[in-house]
């Protein structure tokens, strides 16, 4: 008994949990069944500390085709094609090796897509590191970019874009979000319910090892210790195998010859049996002694909990199980029966003959129980400060701070890091890394075009999670604004600290609250994402940092603006943005964090993002561009950098009470950098959507604001703009 | 006429090379595994990483049988074009002389430069005058084109060098610019650039489409 009881912790369970699976089975678990327990009631698979918040989001729109609770959420493009997409976290493994990690990570998100059915088109990621002037940054931010091109390149989707942060408090525990969008014709795609008692349980892709066990369980659902004792945890990607089973897999459901289908991520062959006989009312036996093995020596507790990438489990009908075989076959990749779809409620595991688990369906999958947090709103700002840049003190050269702020990491241009991906594969891409605020892909078939977009600040979120979040879906929409493009769905990844101390579950719980209003502001469903607590170490929590993904449709793809300049564009300014130095990136290198960001009125940018895309789809745009971190004047240099030209910009028509140095460098949502040809751009302003305030001139970027001016040369500014790409340039590949 | 256009386990850019060869021509994939060329006039290598790629690049796929058959129809003169992934497999498989290597940065790189046409006298240039800038991308990780002395000065003589990166677009470090080559006779041509990613303004350039449209044109003459 005590030696059973010291069993469930080390597998991260509770006492009382132990209780719960011990009176729910009216015995003690034997070894196979606390083994799945332990997986399926962790936090990364039942959500037990942040379920109850996820209900507070819209879930439902015209648009939607499947929403929470599918491999990934899908919204109708028209013509019957869908769009399918979600973004995951893969945080730990890319802390503990951020190769794999990060290429698991992609694979993983993909598997989750063409599990609907849905043919992958693109990704895209979001990174936080700590500071890059710390080598351990520098080493992370390195691998984890060439894991992704490896795993992306290699299988023929393309990365189409993202976004990196720099900032200390993720120094130990680095976030790797990724995005996978894909296509779908409507009728054909599969939901993972298993159906049809007596129908085949057929495992594709790769062999099952050793690797990636209890995943789950200890890497991602406990703090961070730091140390190499992880590393085992880490799953092994090969992206050869991912490529061979997805084409299978869509060859398979194009021929329609799978009732449905779901892959293995965490928690292996446990979750993805399990959640499919839960989503089909149906039970499920397996025999992992049919299982190909790469480990010869395989407990059966293991062989259900690998985490082993590449796999795939399918439902399949006796009749056509030889040709689904054939067609594995074809492809050079594992199909093998493992079990079938029973009467009755139950998860059945067999070694041959012999009964070694047995499992009610729903004890395993919906009884975990939920937690409510206890949120306690810190009394000040926990992360601390660094030590304040002399080059942006207050009173000195603004043209110098605006250099500053242009080679701060999280600004400065990434196009180090988005020339490692292939952008291109698939001809769909019609706007590339950094060409403009959003990606967008072609998709001639269903005679449409998407534009998508991925977004989350973890510093403003600490200031305020609530505040932060906001504008964290709203700058995603001004993205896609940008593009032309209206949003037709939300993904999101809640990427947190320990939820279990009160300062971060307050964090969680506004943050979510942000995210809930937001979305409903913007009349966006939320169609799915993922939740990634403890990333903490005993040095402290990460910034809170939700991070939304939004895929938005727009009419053409054709004459789309970029976030450049042309020598001889008007360029104006438009939205409601009030900019304010608290929480922005001059208040970061002043060491002047503190809690707190100004409020605004939501309705107010939503009608802003409204009115940009309509003079993009109107055609009169040909730059437009966000103000974001560094504020308005970065947002200008960096489509004069972009462009090749001066500028020759006086804020003065926007200066009101708001003080000159907030206009050049604060932050807030709302506000956008347009340019255009002189009468599109007075057509603009006449109708009273922007304010003209420059052109796009000569070779130097001069900005007056009142007393204040920036005059500094375009060379100089690039200079600073690809500091980071000549930074790691210079790091050993 | 009709293009044929390889797809191995691990090609990734075979549906863009179909769609290329389809705004000239008709077009079909031939399977890895598939021993016949029957109807195919023209045959394009594509871009990814044939089987995986573990072992060296291009070195596993020079051997399904799908290539033995391009052998004997390179050698019966029919135009091949091995794009980035084709080109290595057309260099391990002897049909092109030299090697592609690790790239000097060692890291992948996709970005769009141009690609100067060197000889505009192969199957697949002659659409282009000799000298002319052609915009399309690269994505590769093993790209750098190296040759040893003698062989370098052969290929030089006899111009079987028949695209240059252009002056200061050199992604790879490749020998004297290298970035495509033809064989003696002109019909064979690989380069590291993605032609098939140049076929629509829309998505960046349609500069690549003139190589496609050179097969066409000289499969219409013959």
């Amino acid at each position: 008994m005590e030696a059973s009881v010291a069993r469930h912790r080390e597998l991260g369970l509770t006492d009382r949990e132990h209780e719960l699976i011990t009176a729910g089975l009216g015995r003690e678990p034997n070894d196979v069944e606390l083994a799945m327990f332990s997986l399926l009631w962790s936090e990364h698979c039942a959500y037990k500390h942040s379920r109850k918040l996820l209900r507070r989001l819209p879930t439902e729109g015209p648009r939607v085709v499947m929403g929470p609770g599918e491999n990934a959420g899908a919204v109708d493009v028209g013509g019957g094609w869908s769009v399918a997409f979600k973004v995951e976290s893969h945080n730990h493994p890319s802390a503990v090796e951020p190769f794999q990690g990060a290429a698991t990570g992609v694979g993983g998100i993909m598997r989750d897509i063409f599990a609907l059915g849905a043919r992958p088109i693109a990704v895209l990621d979001s990174l936080r590191f700590g500071e890059l002037d710390s080598a351990r940054s520098r080493y992370l931010f390195d691998h984890v970019v060439a894991g992704i091109g490896h795993y992306g390149n290699s299988i023929g989707v393309p990365t189409v874009g993202g976004e990196v942060h720099f900032e200390a408090p993720y120094e130990q525990n680095c976030l790797v979000n990724a995005m996978c969008v894909g296509l779908a014709r409507t009728e054909r795609m599969v939901r993972a319910a298993a159906a049809g008692v007596g129908n085949v349980v057929v495992l594709m892709g790769a062999t099952t090892g050793r690797d990636g066990i209890g995943g789950a369980s200890v890497l991602a659902s406990a703090e961070l210790d730091e140390g190499d004792a992880m590393r085992p945890t880490v799953q092994i990607g090969d992206p050869f195998e991912e490529k061979k089973v997805m084409e299978c897999c869509l060859e398979l459901l194009a021929d329609e010859k799978l009732v449905s289908l779901q892959d293995l991520g965490a928690a292996g062959l446990t979750s993805s049996a399990s959640e499919m006989a839960s989503a089909g009312g149906v039970g499920i036996d397996i025999d992992v002694s049919r299982v190909p093995l790469r480990n010869p020596d395989l407990e059966p507790f293991e062989v259900m909990v690998s985490e082993s990438q590449e796999r795939m489990l399918a439902i399949v009908e006796p009749d056509e199980l030889d040709a689904v075989l054939a067609v594995c076959r074809k492809w050079e990749t594992g199909g093998t029966a493992i079990g079938e779809v029973a009467a009755g409620d139950r998860i059945r595991v067999f070694d041959g003959d012999e009964l070694v688990g047995d499992m009610p369906v729903a004890l395993l999958v919906d009884d975990c129980p939920l937690y409510d947090l206890e949120p306690a709103e810190p009394d000040r700002w926990i992360y601390g400060n660094g030590e304040p840049l002399a080059a942006v003190a207050p009173g000195g050269d603004p043209g110098e701070a605006l250099l500053a702020l242009l080679a701060t990491p999280t600004i400065a241009s990434k196009r180090w890091a988005f020339e490692q991906y292939d952008s291109i594969v698939g001809s769909r891409t019609v706007r590339r890394p950094e060409q403009a605020d959003a990606a967008v892909l072609q998709a001639p078939e269903a005679e449409t075009a998407i534009a998508v977009a991925i977004d989350g600040n973890g510093r403003r979120v600490a200031c305020d999670p609530y505040l932060g979040t906001v504008e964290a879906v709203l700058e995603c929409a001004q993205n896609l604004a940008c593009a032309g493009a209206e949003p037709l769905g939300l993904t999101n990844c809640l990427n947190f600290g320990n939820p279990e101390k009160p300062a971060v579950a307050w964090q969680l719980d506004r943050s979510t609250r942000g995210l809930a209003d937001a979305c409903g502001e913007l009349g966006v469903p939320v169609v799915g994402g993922n939740v990634s607590l403890y990333n903490e170490t005993d040095r402290g929590p990460i910034y809170p940092t939700p991070v939304v993904g939004m895929v938005g449709e727009l009419p053409s793809p054709e004459r789309l603006p970029v976030a450049a300049l042309r020598e001889g564009d008007a360029i104006a300014f438009a939205g409601p943005l009030a900019p304010d130095l608290r929480g922005s990136q001059l208040a970061k290198l002043r060491a002047e964090l503190d809690l707190g960001l100004p409020g605004f009125e939501p309705g107010e940018v939503h009608a802003a993002i409204a009115a940009v895309r309509d003079a993009v789809r109107a055609g009169l745009i040909r730059c437009a561009h966000d103000v974001s971190d560094g504020g308005l004047a970065c947002a200008l240099a960096e489509c004069a950098v972009a462009g090749g030209t001066g500028i020759e910009v006086d804020l003065g028509p926007l200066l009101g009470d708001r003080g000159p140095e907030a206009w050049l460098f604060g932050e807030g949502p709302g506000g956008f950098v347009l340019g255009g040809e002189v009468a599109a751009i007075e057509r603009l302003v006449e109708a009273g959507t922007a304010v003209a305030i420059g052109v796009a001139s000569g070779a130097e970027i001069t900005i007056a604001a009142g007393p204040l001016a920036i005059a500094v040369p375009l060379a100089d500014a690039a200079g600073a703009w690809h500091s980071l790409d000549a930074a790691m340039e210079a790091t050993p590949a | 006429m009709t293009f044929g256009v390889l797809r191995f386990p691990g090609s990734c850019d075979e549906v863009d090379a179909l769609r290329a060869c389809e705004r000239v021509a008709e077009a079909r994939i031939v399977w890895h595994a598939d021993t016949d060329l029957d109807g195919i006039d023209a045959v394009v290598i594509p871009g990814g990483f044939s089987y995986g790629d573990y072992l060296r690049v291009g070195a596993i796929a020079r051997f399904a049988p799908a290539m033995e058959r391009v052998l004997e129809f390179a050698a019966r003169g029919g135009p091949v074009l091995g794009i980035c992934n084709g080109f290595q497999v057309l260099c391990e498989a002897g049909l092109l002389p030299g090697a592609l290597l690790p790239n000097e940065g060692l890291r992948f790189l996709c970005r769009q430069i141009d690609v100067e046409v060197a000889a505009a006298g192969t199957a697949w240039t002659g659409a282009c005058r000799e000298g002319e800038a052609l915009s399309i991308p690269v994505k590769h990780t093993t790209g750098r084109w190296f040759a040893p002395p003698e062989l370098l000065e052969r290929v030089e003589g006899n111009g079987q060098v028949a695209f240059r990166y252009a002056p200061g677009d050199n992604p790879n470090g490749s020998l004297n610019d290298v970035a495509g080559i033809s064989n003696g006779r002109g019909n064979v041509v690989g380069l590291m650039p993605h032609p098939e990613h140049a076929v629509d303004p829309l998505t960046g350039s349609s500069d690549g489409l003139k190589l496609f449209e050179s097969a066409a044109r000289a499969l219409a003459a013959a």
